[in-house]
């Protein structure tokens, strides 16, 4: 596939900012000005996984014109599957010393563990599972949604509802996902202990490598015949009706495909921060997903990247340094975003009428449409 | 026996509210034929083409496609496939993409998610996509985002698309507004073109359009048949002058 | 109640003592054996007082309460060297009374007196006397305290003291009252025929509440007939309690639903005329809530003599602050993303944070005191069932704003342009309706609204920065179920909702609840996704 100056910018970025920073961590000694300490790794990696799920967002609304104010969800499920399979791993080195069930399983009394925890000693089902289960959901969801045209606001509301709904469910104690907790103490992933420098090393450059995948299989997409439908879709959807296209089915798709993303990114997260908890499906987090894309530029795939990256570089650096301003920051963000910048950073250095996606380019389109059908 | 009617339509009636828009509307098509369409304002016919092409559900009626296909239980997309193809009053091309895409989409074939994620563009397709381009004389923007172009080429680029689609039947809505005299010349010309392999059925204004098309003629008003005809005939009827020549 | 105080072993040790004394004094008259007891009282050694009281208690004398008060009360005198006459005196604010007659005397002179004291079985003896004199008390409402206690305790042995205290009682409701006592009293003895034993089931069929099921439940090897009562009489308190659960329920989800109509309408009337969905919705209830508080601690450092009225400043107040600040969001936000609702949501999001910020930087992040006036408090007795006052108040109020908002939108100038905006925006342009300025008004109109709901908010939920954000979730799912821009729809949604939240709630908890809710919100919307009332018309669906 061809790829242009951008794209080969972004991936390049990726891979060898990736790269270096693994080299100067790994190779350089600690006591040299050069040598990247571990936090910054841990904190590298932690965005790629945001860039992940970024990328997984702007897929859906970038393109297909999905508003998703939910999608935390899938990466939190994903994170989950894996939390499950490292817990696992733990064996009998926990507080309570029980080679199969986690510490909260005993803390709460239980004897013996559930039968959806089976298969979770494997990496290979965890894997699975992964991407299995947030993908059934999303494509269960989308099925109803898409099926039924509901669109604009009322889709996004309700996937708010989805992700506050599993959020109330996960924070149960007795559903055996740990609730409130969550879960917490893992030992090692694959064998490879979790607190050796040269694992979180590792795993940074594997969430490099998967963000970079990610962005090809997108990109693929996009530019496909199925990704030029979808956009059709998402400027002029009764349009594409018109033409013989059912548009249910192929936002199916690119929602199935986006939440199976977002589950990986949450994987990869989950052993890089140590620990998941219910407060990841928050609905709070999920719209802040949605600004990193706004800001960076939606419908371009690297803005998605760009906008993670910055926007957590941003709330990393003022949560330590003035920590009451975050909030009134994030907050300014989106207004400033939505009012000032509706094509992102990265808008401000392509110039073109109309621009991907805008209001006016849909507007005339369908403002037509209602016209002719009237 | 002779063929089946290509299209027909047995007593259709749509109400929004209390309001009749089609009124037990009846009407026959034969394959091959071109129909004009006229009425005044409100008279239904953009309705019949919105339930033709399943964008409305009419509450009583049916509308038989070819030997035995009840459009009425069919929806946009289903309908498309059948063969049917519309063309709205103003230009809905897409606008963020290119004139090639454009007519690539609307090229008959395989609908689904699963063929265009894999799809390759075979040298069929790009044979047919430059002979499209050619007909449309859009050979030189091929590669332009529709958005640019003018109200005049986005008109045919539109048709182009319907033509691509491969439809037995034609619905254009108003394919002269806007357009210059030797436009609406030109466009007339190719609709007669498109008739020789095509039915189609046009709605237009144009007392001057319809006769340069000349073909039968069907008087829509409140929502049912008026008269039916060749255009002497509906000019000399009483009761047309009277509801729509008259005003 | 004078039973609290005195250790429970000596209190049931002295009731049944005077039970058995109260039982054996019946149906004679008030003799007594062993003397005077008011002599006896007059006694220097503390079980000779006890049994005086205990006496006097059972004489049914009608001064004997006086006497036994002052006794407790320490204002009991008797002469300190013995007398044959043994006089005792009450003490009262205005001097010396016989304690026999109750007749004001001379005051004796000090150095001849001597208070009664009492010790604890003293004490004990004038707790069970009060309560049994509570049976012939002058007050009815004592009466029927008394026998409630006998109700609850069920001795046997106490049987006749009830069936005497019956043949004089008066007052129906005591009467009533008393009738339950001696059944359960008859019921927990061996004595009384089938018939009778089957007379006091019903009786307590008739009571029909958890006491009396208990107590029916209790019962084992009763003869058959019996035994078929009393199942019989279980079964039908099951169902009378089921209902009044029931009903309580229902209370609480009207209650519920009145706190979400008012939440909820605010954001149907912007979402229904601009199409707007205001993600800091929740903030505006908020500010209504910190205005009330505000206003209270300014009328309580001011004003305090207006304490009372404080909320009812506080509701117009709510008004026009939250509406304020929703005509000035409107105008510097809002307007410049017309058309553009998915990015109207995202900047109101983040005005919700910037909002919620803001307000824990000036007042904290912890909960702030909102007290409820005197006439909102308490609560009242229904059948079995206890309803709050304060959420009555809220329903009320409810209906109140909601029948002043649809008022509002009928009648008169702003109403009528309101809802020309909310049905063809373009045409009523046309009219020379100055749409920037309705919607600024109708922003404003829906935040006000908002601002009052925080104010009912603020007497039944903690004050805090985040009490919006409980709201808002539970506001757009009213909305969306009852249709966009239809107030009846969005007071049957609120009310549908609350009614669901809280039966819903005592089977699976509160949490399961809310996810039951928001799943059925999301299988819904695929089917309705218009809601249950929309408005009709094309340009509505425009």
């Amino acid at each position: 596939m061809r790829l242009d100056r951008a794209n080969i910018a972004t991936l390049s970025c990726v891979l060898g900012g990736a790269a270096v920073l693994a080299a100067m961590n790994l190779l350089i000694p600690a006591v040299s000005p050069l040598h990247v300490p571990d936090f910054v790794i841990a904190i590298a990696g932690k965005y790629l996984c945001y860039a992940i799920l970024a990328l997984a967002i702007d897929l859906v609304w970038g393109y297909a014109g999905i508003l998703t104010l939910g999608h935390a969800a899938f990466f939190a499920l994903g994170g989950y599957a894996m939390g499950m399979y490292l817990m696992r791993e733990i064996g009998a080195r926990g507080v309570y010393a029980n080679p199969t069930l986690p510490d909260f399983m005993v803390f709460i009394g239980w004897t013996h563990l559930p039968w959806y925890w089976y298969g979770f000693s494997h990496f290979w089902f965890a894997l699975a599972m992964v991407m299995v289960v947030p993908g059934t959901l999303a494509f269960v969801f989308g099925w109803f949604a898409f099926r039924s045209r509901v669109s604009g606001v009322y889709l996004s509301i309700i996937t708010q509802a989805l992700t506050y709904a599993l959020m109330l469910a996960f924070f149960r104690n007795d559903m055996g996902f740990g609730g409130n907790n969550g879960m917490t103490d893992f030992k090692d992933v694959l064998g490879f202990p979790l607190n050796r420098e040269s694992t979180e090393t590792g795993l940074m450059l594997v969430t490099a490598t998967v963000l970079s995948l990610s962005f090809l299989l997108a990109r693929a997409m996009i530019h496909s015949r199925f990704g030029k439908v979808l956009i059709a879709v998402r400027d002029a959807e009764p349009r594409t009706r018109f033409l013989g296209y059912r548009p249910e089915s192929y936002k199916l798709v690119v929602w199935t495909v986006s939440a199976i993303i977002a589950a990986i990114g949450g994987a990869l997260y989950v052993p890089q921060v140590g620990i998941i908890n219910p407060s990841e499906f928050a609905p709070g987090n999920s719209i802040e997903a949605v600004i990193w894309v706004a800001v960076g530029g939606r419908g371009t795939l690297y803005g998605a990247i760009l906008g993670a990256m910055l926007v957590n570089l941003g709330k990393t650096w003022l949560t330590s340094a003035l920590p009451e301003i975050w909030l009134f920051a994030i907050g300014g963000l989106f207004i400033v975003v939505t009012l000032f910048l509706p094509r992102g950073i990265t808008g401000l250095f392509t110039t073109r009428q109309p621009p991907k996606g805008s209001k006016q380019a849909s507007a005339a389109t369908e403002a037509s449409m209602r016209e002719a059908a009237r | 026996m002779s063929e089946p009617t290509l299209l027909y339509l047995d007593g259709v009636t749509v109400s929004f509210d209390g309001f009749k828009a089609l009124n037990e509307l009846s009407m026959v098509l034969e394959p091959g034929e071109m129909r004009a369409v006229i009425g005044p304002n409100g008279a239904g016919k953009t309705t019949m083409m919105d339930v033709i092409t399943g964008k409305t559900r009419p509450d009583q009626g049916r509308i038989v496609f070819g030997a035995d296909i009840d459009l009425t239980k069919l929806d946009e997309p289903a309908i498309a496939r059948l063969g049917i193809g519309r063309k709205f009053q103003q230009p809905t091309v897409f606008e963020t993409l290119t004139v090639r895409d454009n007519l690539l989409l609307a090229l008959a074939g395989d609908r689904s998610p699963r063929f265009t994620l894999w799809a390759r563009e075979s040298a069929d397709e790009h044979a047919q996509l430059d002979r499209l381009l050619a007909t449309i004389r859009l050979v030189q923007e091929r590669d332009r985002r529709a958005a640019e172009l003018s109200h005049g080429q986005k008109q045919w680029l539109e048709i182009g698309m319907l033509l691509a689609q491969d439809p037995k039947l034609l619905l254009i809505d108003e394919p002269a507004a806007g357009m210059t005299d030797a436009e609406t010349a030109e466009t007339a010309e190719l609709l007669r073109e498109i008739n020789r392999t095509r039915s189609v059925v046009v709605i237009d204004h144009d007392m001057a359009f319809v006769r340069a098309l000349g073909v039968k003629i069907t008087v829509l008003d409140e929502g049912c048949v008026l008269a039916e005809g060749s255009i002497d005939a509906i000019q000399d009827n009483p009761h047309v002058i009277e509801v729509y020549l008259g005003r | 109640m004078l039973w609290r105080g005195v250790c429970v072993c000596r209190r049931r040790l002295w009731f049944s003592m005077l039970i058995a004394a109260l039982s054996a004094a019946v149906p004679t008259a008030p003799a007594h054996a062993g003397g005077d007891p008011f002599a006896q009282i007059a006694a220097t050694n503390f079980d000779i007082v006890a049994q005086g009281v205990q006496a006097l208690a059972t004489s049914g004398n009608p001064r004997a309460a006086a006497v036994i008060d002052a006794l407790r009360d320490g204002k009991l005198y008797a002469w300190k060297w013995p007398r044959p006459d043994a006089p005792l005196y009450i003490r009262s604010a205005t001097g010396f009374v016989d304690a026999r007659s109750g007749a004001p005397v001379e005051a004796p002179a000090a150095i001849n007196l001597r208070r009664v004291i009492v010790n604890d079985s003293v004490r004990a003896a004038i707790a069970t006397a009060e309560g049994a004199l509570g049976l012939f008390a002058k007050d009815p409402a004592a009466r029927r305290t008394a026998a409630e206690a006998l109700y609850q305790s069920a001795d046997p042995g106490a049987l006749s003291l009830i069936e005497r205290a019956l043949t004089n009682e008066k007052n129906a409701g005591v009467a009533q009252v008393l009738r339950e006592a001696a059944a359960t009293a008859l019921l927990k003895s061996d004595t009384g025929s089938g018939s009778t034993r089957i007379a006091a089931v019903d009786e307590l069929a008739t009571r029909s509440d958890l006491s009396a099921r208990n107590l029916l439940a209790s019962l084992h090897s009763e003869p058959p007939p019996v035994a078929a009562a009393i199942a019989g009489a279980i079964h039908d308190i099951d169902r009378r309690l089921k209902l009044w659960s029931l009903v309580e329920n229902l209370y609480y989800g009207v209650s519920l639903g009145a706190v979400l109509l008012l939440a909820a309408s605010g954001l149907a009337i912007t979402f229904g005329v601009m199409g707007v969905i205001n993600m800091a919705h929740g903030e505006m209830i908020m500010t209504g809530a910190y205005t009330t508080f505000v206003v209270q601690q300014l009328v309580a450092a001011t004003m305090p003599g207006l304490n009372e009225f404080g909320l009812l400043i506080a509701v117009p107040a709510a008004f026009v602050v939250a509406g304020g600040l929703g005509i000035v969001i409107e105008r510097c936000l809002i307007r410049f993303l017309y058309g553009r609702p998915l990015e109207t949501l995202l900047a109101t999001w983040g005005l919700s944070l910037v909002l919620q910020q803001a307000v824990r930087s000036i007042f904290g992040a912890t909960n702030q005191d909102v007290t409820s006036p005197a006439w909102m408090s308490g609560s009242l007795d229904v059948g079995g069932l206890v309803l709050t006052v304060n959420r009555l108040w809220i329903i009320l109020f409810a209906l109140l704003v909601l029948g002043g908002l649809m008022a509002t939108l009928r009648w008169g100038g702003l109403g009528r342009s309101i809802r020309a905006v909310m049905q063809n925006r373009r045409m009523a342009a046309v009219m020379g309706i100055r749409t920037p300025w309705i919607d600024a008004l109708t922003f404003g109109l829906g935040s006000g609204i908002a601002g009052m709901a925080g104010v009912a908010l603020s007497q039944i939920d903690n004050v805090s920065p985040n009490l919006g954000q409980n709201y808002i979730v539970d506001s757009f799912i009213v909305v969306v179920v009852g249709g966009v821009g239809n107030l009846w729809g969005t007071l049957f949604g609120a009310v549908l909702l609350g009614i669901v939240d809280k039966f819903v709630e005592p089977f699976e908890g509160a949490v399961l609840a809310k996810i039951i809710v928001l799943v059925f919100l999301i299988l819904f919307i695929q089917r309705r996704p218009q809601g249950l009332f929309p408005l009709k018309g094309r340009a509505a669906e425009a």
